[in-house]
C-alpha cells in the first residue's frame, strides 16, 4: 500500500490538491461561523453592537462569499484536481497555472470579504465583488479552464470519465454566468465602485439568470462531478447505469439555465419569462432525480459499508439531500407556491437543505475520502467522524425545519385577513412571530458548525500523523506538504 | 450522419465534448434574456419616472453600500394583502434607471417600494439610529453612524457620469440638458445636469434637511432622501389599469 501510494505522489501533483483540501476546511470553519453569527444578529440584534463591519447587511455576503466560493471552490477546485489526473491518468497540465489558481482564489475570497465589510458591494446576491475582483475571477477561472482541458487533452485513457464531463460544465458555465452578469461600468479608475451596464427587469433577469446558476452549476453540476467519482470510488463499485449519467448531464446541462426565472414570480418580469422558467423547472425534476438516483443505487451489492463505513453515510444522506431539495425547488417554483413563499425564510430553508445537506455532506464525505489517499496515512478517528456525520444530520434537520416553520407562518401572516377585510397583522407582529424560530435556526448552525470543527482537529491530527510518518519512513518530498 | 452518431465519439474528443456542453448551456439564457431587451412591452409607459437627483442616488449607494437588500424587497407583487400593505404592485418602469435592480429575494423587514412619503423624515432619522425606538420589536441593526459620517460627495458627477454610460439620462451637454427639459420639464433637468451636480446636491440636503441639521451634509441626509423618493413618481391616480394589463 504504501509503496504504490507513494507512486502515486509521483504519478500525481497533489501539492496542489492538498492545499485546496486544507483552504476548503478552514473557508468552512470560517465561512459557517459567520453564518451562525449572522444568524444569531437575527435572533438577539444586539449583536451588530452598532458597527458597520458587523451589521448584518454587510456581513451577510462575507457568509455566502465564504461559504459558496471559499469552502466550495476550494473544494471543488481540489476534487476536481484530484478527479481529472487520477480518471484521465496523468499529471496536471501547466502545474504553475494551477498553483495560480490556488493563490489566485484564495486572494479573491480575502479581497470580497475585506471589501463587503469596508463598504464595497454591487448589491447582487452571491456576485457581490466589484469589478477589480470581478476581473481577478476572470483571469483566475480561464486559467483554471486551462489547466482542466490540457489534462484533459493529456489523457492516457481513451474515454474522458463522466465526472469530468460535470466538472467541464461547471467551468464553462461559471465563465458564461460570470462575465454576463458581471457587466458594470466602474465610477473611475482608482475606486471599487460601479454600477450594472443593466438596469430594471433586464437586471433582474441576469441576476437570476446567475443566480440560480449559481446554484445549478457551481453548486450542483460541480458536486454532480464529485459524486461521480467519489460514491462509486469508496463504495467500491461502478456506477450504477452509465445510460442515465448519460441522459443526467445532457438533461441537467440544457435545462438548468432556463429555471433562474422562477425567482422573479409575480415580480415586473414579464409573465411569459417566469411562466417559461417554471416550466423547466418541474422538468428538471426528471434528471435530478436520476442523478440520485444513479448515485444512491450504485451502492447496491454494498448496502451493508451504511452501518460500518460514516463517509459512506455522508454520500448517501448528501444524496438524499439532494433528491429532496431538488423536489422541493420545483415545488417552490409553482407560482402558487412561490406567491406564499417567496420573500420568506421558506427560501432560506430550501437553500440549506441544498447547501448543508447536499453540497457540505458530499464534500466532506469526498474529503475524508481524500486525505488519508493525499498524506499516505490513515485518519486520525473514524469515531470523530462518525461524531461529525450526527452533529450535521441534527444541525441541518433543526435548520430546515426551523425555516419551514417560520416561511410558512410568514406567508401565511402576511395574507391574512381578518372577519372586516382589513390585514390580520401588521408586519412586524410577523418579525416577532419568527424569534423562536430563529434561535432554533442558529442552534441548528451550531450543531452544523460543532461538526465542522471536529473534522477541522481530525484532518489536522490526520495531515500530523501523515507528516509524522512520511519523515520517520525518510521521505523528505512529503515534509513540503 | 446522426444515424451511426454514438455518446462515445463526445466521450473521446475533448473539443467536441467542449463544443456541445457551450452549445447545451447556452440556449436557455438566450431565450430568457435577450427578448427583454428587444421587445417593447417589457417596459410600461407611464409619466413620473425619472432618474435619482444626485443627492438621491447617492443615498441609493449607501442603500447598497449597508446591503439593505439583503431584508427588504423593493417589488410589491399584484396581491390584495400586498395592495393593502405596500400599495400599488410595482412597474418594471419605477426601477428603468435603477442600477443595479433592487428588487430583492428576502423580507425580513418590509417592502420598501413604495415606502416615500409613509413616514416623516424625524422617524426615518430616529428609526435609522435605533429601530426599537420606534418599532420595539424590530430585529433589525442600528445605523449611528449615517447621522455621524459627513457624506463624500466629491466623486457624485464622476459617479453620474458611469450612470450617463449605463443609458441614465444625465445631462453632460448644453444639448443633453434642452432634451432633458423636454422630456422631464425644468426643474428636473436642472438636478440631472451633471456639471451642477455638487451644488444640486448641497442645496437639496439644505432645503430638505432630512436630519434635521442644516450644517452639514450628513449619510444621513441622502439615505432618508432616497428612501422618502422611493415609489412616489408614478402618480396612480392618473394611471388605469387596462393601460397596464398588456405588460403583465
Amino acid at each position: 500500500m504504501a509503496a504504490s501510494t507513494t507512486a502515486q505522489a509521483e504519478q500525481y501533483d497533489f501539492d496542489i490538491i492538498k492545499k485546496f483540501t486544507v483552504m476548503a476546511i478552514v473557508w468552512a470553519v470560517v465561512g459557517m461561523f459567520v453564518g451562525v453569527y449572522i444568524a444569531s444578529e437575527l435572533a438577539w440584534p444586539f449583536l451588530n453592537f452598532d458597527s458597520p463591519y458587523l451589521s448584518f447587511g454587510r456581513f451577510r455576503p462575507v457568509h455566502t462569499g465564504a461559504v459558496i466560493f471559499g469552502f466550495g471552490g476550494s473544494a471543488l477546485f481540489a476534487t476536481s484536481y484530484y478527479v481529472v489526473q487520477r480518471t484521465c491518468q496523468t499529471r496536471l497540465w501547466a502545474p504553475g497555472l494551477a498553483t495560480f489558481t490556488f493563490w489566485g482564489w484564495q486572494a479573491i475570497i480575502v479581497l470580497a470579504a475585506l471589501s463587503y465589510v469596508t463598504g464595497y458591494s454591487q448589491g447582487r446576491e452571491y456576485a457581490e465583488m466589484e469589478w477589480p475582483i470581478d476581473i481577478l475571477i476572470e483571469i483566475v477561472w480561464v486559467s483554471y479552464l486551462a489547466v482542466f482541458i490540457g489534462t484533459l487533452m493529456n489523457r492516457k485513457q481513451p474515454h474522458i470519465y463522466v465526472a469530468n464531463w460535470f466538472y467541464l460544465s461547471f467551468i464553462l458555465a461559471t465563465a458564461l454566468l460570470h462575465t454576463f452578469n458581471n457587466l458594470a461600468v466602474p465610477v473611475g479608475l482608482f475606486t471599487l465602485k460601479s454600477y450594472s451596464l443593466f438596469s430594471g427587469p433586464q437586471d433582474a433577469m441576469t441576476q437570476w439568470w446567475y443566480g440560480h446558476n449559481a446554484v445549478g452549476f457551481f453548486l450542483t453540476a460541480a458536486f454532480l462531478g464529485m459524486m461521480y467519482y467519489f460514491v462509486p470510488k469508496h463504495a467500491g463499485r461502478p456506477v450504477y447505469s452509465y445510460r442515465l449519467s448519460i441522459v443526467h448531464f445532457w438533461a441537467l446541462s440544457f435545462m438548468y439555465m432556463w429555471v433562474g426565472t422562477h425567482h422573479l414570480h409575480w415580480t415586473a418580469l414579464p409573465d411569459w419569462a417566469s411562466t417559461l422558467g417554471a416550466t423547466f423547472s418541474i422538468m428538471l425534476l426528471l434528471p435530478s432525480w436520476g442523478g440520485m438516483i444513479n448515485g444512491i443505487m450504485t451502492l447496491s451489492g454494498a448496502w451493508d459499508k451504511l452501518r460500518t463505513d460514516p463517509i459512506m453515510r455522508f454520500m448517501i444522506v448528501a444524496l438524499s439531500f439532494y433528491g429532496m431539495s431538488t423536489f422541493e425547488g420545483p415545488l417552490m417554483s409553482l407560482k402558487d407556491v412561490n406567491a406564499l413563499s417567496h420573500y420568506t425564510d421558506w427560501t432560506v430553508g430550501h437553500v440549506h437543505s441544498g447547501a448543508l445537506g447536499w453540497v457540505a455532506m458530499i464534500s466532506f464525505g469526498s474529503i475524508y475520502h481524500m486525505l488519508p489517499r493525499l498524506w499516505n496515512t490513515q485518519m486520525y478517528s473514524t469515531k470523530l467522524i462518525n461524531a461529525h456525520f450526527w452533529l450535521a444530520t441534527i444541525g441541518v434537520l433543526l435548520y430546515i425545519t426551523a425555516m419551514w416553520i417560520s416561511g410558512i407562518s410568514q406567508g401565511l401572516m402576511w395574507r391574512a385577513f381578518d372577519e372586516f377585510g382589513n390585514l390580520q397583522y401588521s408586519f412586524v407582529e410577523s418579525v416577532a412571530a419568527m424569534y423562536p424560530f430563529y434561535v432554533m435556526r442558529a442552534v441548528g448552525g451550531m450543531f452544523f458548525l460543532a461538526g465542522m470543527v471536529l473534522m477541522a482537529y481530525n484532518s489536522y491530527m490526520t495531515i500530523r500523523q501523515g507528516v509524522r510518518q512520511a519523515q520517520a519512513a525518510g521521505q523528505p518530498a512529503a515534509v513540503a506538504a | 450522419m446522426f444515424k451511426n452518431f454514438k455518446h462515445e465519439a463526445l466521450e473521446t474528443n475533448t473539443g467536441l465534448l467542449l463544443v456541445a456542453t457551450m452549445f447545451a448551456i447556452s440556449i436557455g439564457g438566450l431565450v430568457e434574456i435577450a427578448p427583454l431587451f428587444l421587445i417593447d412591452d417589457t417596459m410600461e409607459k407611464v409619466d413620473g419616472v425619472r432618474p435619482y437627483t444626485p443627492l438621491e442616488q447617492r443615498g441609493r449607494d449607501l442603500y447598497i453600500r449597508e446591503g439593505c437588500y439583503t431584508c427588504h424587497s423593493q417589488m410589491i407583487r399584484p396581491f390584495r394583502d400586498e395592495l393593502l400593505r405596500y400599495g400599488h404592485y410595482s412597474l418594471a418602469a419605477e426601477s428603468k434607471y435603477d442600477h443595479p435592480f433592487q428588487w430583492g429575494s428576502k423580507r425580513t423587514g418590509p417592502d420598501l417600494a413604495r415606502v416615500g412619503g409613509k413616514y416623516s423624515d424625524e422617524w426615518h432619522v430616529q428609526h435609522l439610529i435605533k429601530p426599537t425606538s420606534v418599532v420595539p420589536e424590530s430585529v433589525m441593526p442600528n445605523y449611528p453612524w449615517l447621522l455621524e459620517t459627513p457624506l463624500d460627495y466629491s466623486d457624485v458627477g464622476d459617479r453620474m457620469r458611469a450612470l450617463r454610460t449605463t443609458g441614465v439620462p444625465y445631462s453632460a451637454t448644453q444639448a443633453e440638458y434642452d432634451q432633458n427639459v423636454k422630456q422631464f420639464g425644468a426643474e428636473v433637468a436642472a438636478q440631472l445636469h451633471i456639471p451642477d451636480a455638487q451644488k444640486n446636491l448641497v442645496a437639496q440636503a439644505q432645503a430638505g434637511n432630512y436630519d434635521g441639521d442644516r450644517s452639514s451634509v450628513t449619510e444621513m441626509d441622502a439615505m432618508v432622501a432616497y428612501l422618502q423618493v422611493l415609489g412616489t413618481m408614478v402618480d396612480f391616480s392618473k394611471v388605469k389599469p387596462e393601460d397596464l394589463v398588456k405588460y403583465r
